[in-house]
């Protein structure tokens, strides 16, 4: 009988304490990365055939990459034990003379993983060259056009269209048909910005007095999140967008409700409201298309209340939420170009009362 | 003797050097000792500068009730106290003046400083004051023959960000806090490498007297 002493039994508990606690953030660790496999804004979730040449290359690559991986864990392993069961024969000492045979065979493979790398190179190399053909490929004169257009810290959505009157303007949601090509025309108004939706495309750059096009088609309805992919100020990790795919029908029914001049106030609370949005800063920066207010700094407020989020894809639009933001926007999202207003409770709730009518 | 003594030169001019070596040990502990405070001193003497108030207080726009458009009081003249605008040590602040100068287009009327429809920024002559809160005052209230009244449109925290940056226009406020480059093409040099205007109160312009 072996007598274990009370501290040897306390390190084990230790032990085992520290193994369960490695598992435990081990499976958190898991838990966090396939959080990110909730699809509406997710590489491999693709919903367009621009994201499917992202998606396929994407795969390609990784399953190509699991392979070599594995193989190479494979050969370590085998060194390292083949190393282990040669001392024991021979005992400390390890044999450093020159076997001829070996030698040669030590060739051949690294000469076989060098060619297969090159192989593997030559394949991925053709396969990103056919992906960014069938990315950028040539652009029909037909397409959509909407011009996108990046601030600090939101986005600028503009649909161009003739006459000048039927232009829509509005910010950080977009409304695409889907089944049909849509023409991006990319620019930025401060710094450099990216516009990225994972499930649609991939990356562009917005660069400051240079228009960049993107091309892209969605083929299945769905709401999808985009999100500025260079980093662009204190706010950039807070710049997302939502791109919402819809049937033909439908989304030209939105277009032609956003082409219509903002809703007159319809009561007295709304009325008093409207006065407030024109006699406050509101009005140096927003647009209300139909009043006074046309400032182009910040983003169109004709029919925010049809917008599904507000502070670029950062806060529900809900009347809470505004409130907050329109009283203090710089405790939600710090250095902002929003400054606090300063509302007494009663403008407030009139002004919130006027914007949400603002279907 | 004659060895002796110069043995003894040897060992004496040792002994100087040993001294003297001491000695500047010393004295660099000393200077280390003069020099830290004052490296501490400069390093906390940008804290100001660097600061972002995000969420800080603005000089209070009631300070500005002692502006005062015009020497003449009836009575003994009080003495003339100016309100300081700390946005004017921060270079944030000073640069968020100069975004909003063009924002809300001051650029229209006083074009970057040099005037069109408007005076002139960055030159001596101020018809309204040179002071912060005097031209928090211009800036808030308007004045005649053109510049429009800006009360109620922009918060008062901004106000005093563009008067910061008004006069950093003419070199007034410190050159390490001014800003120091555009965004844009600017064939000027920048606030920072100004030479600095003295003030003077001009008197009202031809465009703008009673006719």
């Amino acid at each position: 009988m072996k007598k274990v002493s009370s501290e040897q039994l306390a390190v084990s508990s230790e032990r085992k304490a520290v193994k369960r606690l490695c598992c435990l953030l081990l499976t958190a660790h898991c838990l966090l990365l396939t959080s990110g496999c909730r699809g509406e804004q997710s590489v491999l979730n693709p919903a367009g055939p621009q994201a499917g040449h992202v998606s396929r290359l994407w795969w390609l690559m990784f399953y190509v990459e699991a392979g070599v991986f594995l193989l190479v864990c494979i050969a370590v392993l085998l060194a390292i034990f083949r190393r282990r069961r040669e001392r024991k024969k021979s005992g400390d000492e390890p044999d450093t003379s020159p076997d001829p045979q070996r030698e040669q065979r030590m060739t051949r493979v690294i000469m076989g993983a060098v060619g297969m790398t090159l192989v593997i190179l030559f394949v991925f190399l053709i396969a990103s060259f056919t992906t960014g053909r069938g990315l950028y490929s040539p652009s029909d004169s037909q397409a959509l056009s909407i011009k996108i257009t990046g601030h600090q810290w939101w986005w600028d959505v503009e649909y161009d269209a003739v006459p000048a009157s039927n232009i829509v303007h509005t910010a950080n949601e977009i409304h695409i048909p889907v089944g049909q090509l849509v023409k991006f025309r990319l620019t930025a108004d401060d710094v450099i910005h990216s516009f990225w939706v994972p499930n649609l495309s991939g990356k562009k750059d917005l660069i400051p007095g240079h228009e960049i096009i993107l091309e892209f088609q969605a083929n299945s309805p769905g709401e999808f999140r985009g999100q500025c992919a260079e980093f662009c100020g204190y706010q950039h990790a807070h710049m997302g967008l939502t791109i919402i795919a819809e049937p033909p029908d439908k989304f030209y029914e939105w277009m032609n409700g956003q082409r219509t001049p903002a809703a007159q106030p319809a009561n007295e609370s709304e009325q008093r409201g409207q006065q407030v949005f024109l006699n406050s800063p509101c009005i140096m920066c927003h647009t209300i298309r139909g009043t006074d207010a046309g400032g182009r700094l910040a983003p169109e407020l004709t029919h925010l209340a049809s917008r599904k989020t507000i502070a670029a894809s950062t806060l529900p639009n809900t009347r809470g939420h505004l409130g907050g933001w329109i009283i203090n926007s710089q405790e939600i999202k710090p250095g902002n170009h929003m400054p606090p207003v300063p509302l007494s409770s009663e403008e407030l709730q009139a002004l919130l009362d006027y914007l949400g009518s603002l279907k | 003797m004659k060895v002796v003594s110069g043995q003894w030169s040897v060992v004496s001019k040792k002994r100087v050097c040993r001294r003297q070596k001491v000695e500047g040990r010393k004295l660099l502990v000393l200077a280390l000792y003069c020099l830290l405070p004052t490296a501490y001193c400069l390093l906390f003497s940008s804290c100001k500068r660097e600061e972002r108030g995000y969420r800080v207080e603005a000089p209070a726009a009631s300070r500005i009730n002692s502006v005062r458009l015009t020497e003449l009081q009836p009575g003994e003249s009080q003495p003339y106290t100016p309100v300081k605008n700390e946005y004017e040590e921060n270079a944030y602040a000073m640069n968020e003046g100069k975004r909003l100068f063009t924002w809300f287009n001051c650029v229209g009327c006083h074009s970057h400083g040099g005037g069109g429809i408007g005076p002139a920024l960055m030159d001596d002559k101020w018809i309204y004051g040179s002071q912060p809160e005097q031209i928090f005052a211009t800036i808030v209230e308007g004045r005649p023959n053109g510049m429009p009244s800006f009360r109620g449109k922009i918060p008062d925290y901004q106000v005093w960000q563009l008067a910061a940056y008004v006069r950093s226009m003419s070199a007034q406020v410190k050159s390490d806090a001014a800003p120091g480059r555009d965004d844009d093409m600017n064939v000027g040099k920048p606030e920072q490498n100004r030479s600095k205007e003295e003030p003077k109160s001009g008197s009202i312009p031809k465009s703008a007297e009673m006719p």
